[in-house]
């Protein structure tokens, strides 16, 4: 995810310090991993230098970096162009399920249980996203989500891949 | 043990074969289901899930193995002890709700308790109560037919829980729903059966159902294995 355009969104809604960047980005994105302060005035600082947004005075009485931030024109353009592009579809042709079965199947080892072992180890993780779902806020639910269609496509290329170990065996040449 | 069955198992299939005509559909199937617990049954079409559920619920004998339920062997009992036991103490819900288009949704719910006996006030007092939390409230006096998809699957489902069976039996319960209408078909199973300490198998071929469960098994050309959790 582009940190420097998800922040110049969040500045499109009105002037802000940095810290309140930070917080509303670790409160919609974060989950788990938050950005640290030196990359978000960092990151504030090349967008100014970019003419994306401008950095207001210092403010008297506050602590280090008390200054608000204005986008700019430019900046909103290019919050516009960027919530419009579709994200590159990631097809995930180097993925490693793909090779660890390929390589079982080439070395006559039991990729079935690996599938197996996936498959559970995949379930746990949409049991634990489902979990999650009951006590979640509406944004966090969309992001469960997400994970969880994004787990069940590969559980059914699993299955379909299980169902087909035979033929896969033959063509790798066993 | 307890009377031939495990502790701690509610209902077990021991080794279970059956074919129809030639086919067979089960080939030694084995699973145990603790008392509360939710399981999910998934596996490829035709690789014997629905058999096995509705094996362990007595509605199909099995050729050869055994079926428990608390502690008495439920495939040997005669037929009509057999669908005694079904009413009193399983329920159950299928992909379509199946619901009598005749009746309103109320008395479909009522149901089970018509025929297990309860006079029709109590009966009906009874699964007027279910509305309000599965999102019906208002719909009590809808004929079955006027129902949409989601609606009808809450209300069969409300049919299955009415009578606070020991075990609900689900074979795709939101097989015919889109993924909103199952899933909130889904809360409302989950969150009811742990209120009422239900024990639930779940037959699915859908991931996202089966997450709502405490383990999964697959079954597999009539063979169940287990890939998460212990083997009950």
């Amino acid at each position: 995810m582009s940190v420097p355009l998800t922040l110049l969104g969040l500045l499109e809604r009105g002037p802000s310090h940095g810290y309140d960047l930070k917080r509303d980005y670790d409160a919609y994105f974060g989950l788990g991993r938050p950005l640290r302060y030196s990359q978000v005035y960092a990151t504030l600082s090349r967008l100014a230098r970019d003419g994306k947004a401008v950095a207001g005075p210092v403010e008297q009485g506050a602590g280090p970096e008390r200054r608000r931030y204005v986008i700019t024109d430019a900046g909103v353009a290019d919050v516009d162009r960027w919530l419009a592009e579709p994200v590159p579809p990631e097809p995930d042709l180097q993925s490693e399920l793909f090779a660890k079965v390929v390589l079982a199947l080439v070395l006559d080892r039991p990729a079935d249980g690996y599938l197996d072992a996936q498959r559970a180890a995949h379930l746990q993780r949409m049991r634990d996203l489902t979990e999650l779902k009951r006590e979640a806020e509406p944004l966090g639910v969309l992001l469960a989500d997400h994970a969880l269609y994004r787990l069940e496509a590969d559980l059914r290329w699993i299955d379909h891949t299980a169902a087909r170990l035979d033929l896969l065996a033959r063509s790798v040449g066993r | 043990m307890t009377g031939g069955q495990r502790d701690g198992m509610i209902i077990e299939a021991r080794d279970l074969f059956l074919s129809f005509g030639a086919t067979p559909a089960l080939r030694g199937a084995s699973l145990g289901v603790r008392r509360g617990e939710i399981v999910a049954v998934m596996g490829p079409s035709g690789s014997g899930k629905s058999t096995l559920l509705h094996c362990l619920a007595g509605i199909l004998v099995p050729g050869q193995g055994e079926v428990w339920y608390g502690g008495q062997r439920l495939d040997t009992l005669a037929d009509d002890r057999r669908s005694a036991l079904r009413r009193d103490q399983f329920g159950f819900v299928f992909q379509s709700g199946q619901l009598v288009p005749e009746l309103t949704a109320a008395e479909n719910v009522a149901l089970p308790l018509l025929l297990s006996g309860t006079r029709r006030g109590p009966a009906m007092t009874a699964a007027d109560r279910w509305f309000p939390a599965l999102g019906l409230d208002g719909l009590q006096r809808r004929r079955a037919g006027e129902l949409s998809g989601g609606q009808a699957q809450r209300v069969a489902l409300a049919r299955g829980l009415v009578a606070e069976p020991q075990v609900l039996f689900a074979d795709e319960p939101t097989g015919s729903l889109d993924s909103v209408s199952g899933e909130l078909v889904m809360d409302l199973l989950t969150t009811a059966v742990r209120d009422q300490g239900t024990t639930v198998v779940l037959v699915t071929h859908d991931a996202r159902v089966a997450a709502y469960a405490d383990r999964e098994v697959v079954v597999r050309d009539g063979r169940v294995s287990t890939l998460t959790g212990a083997q009950p």
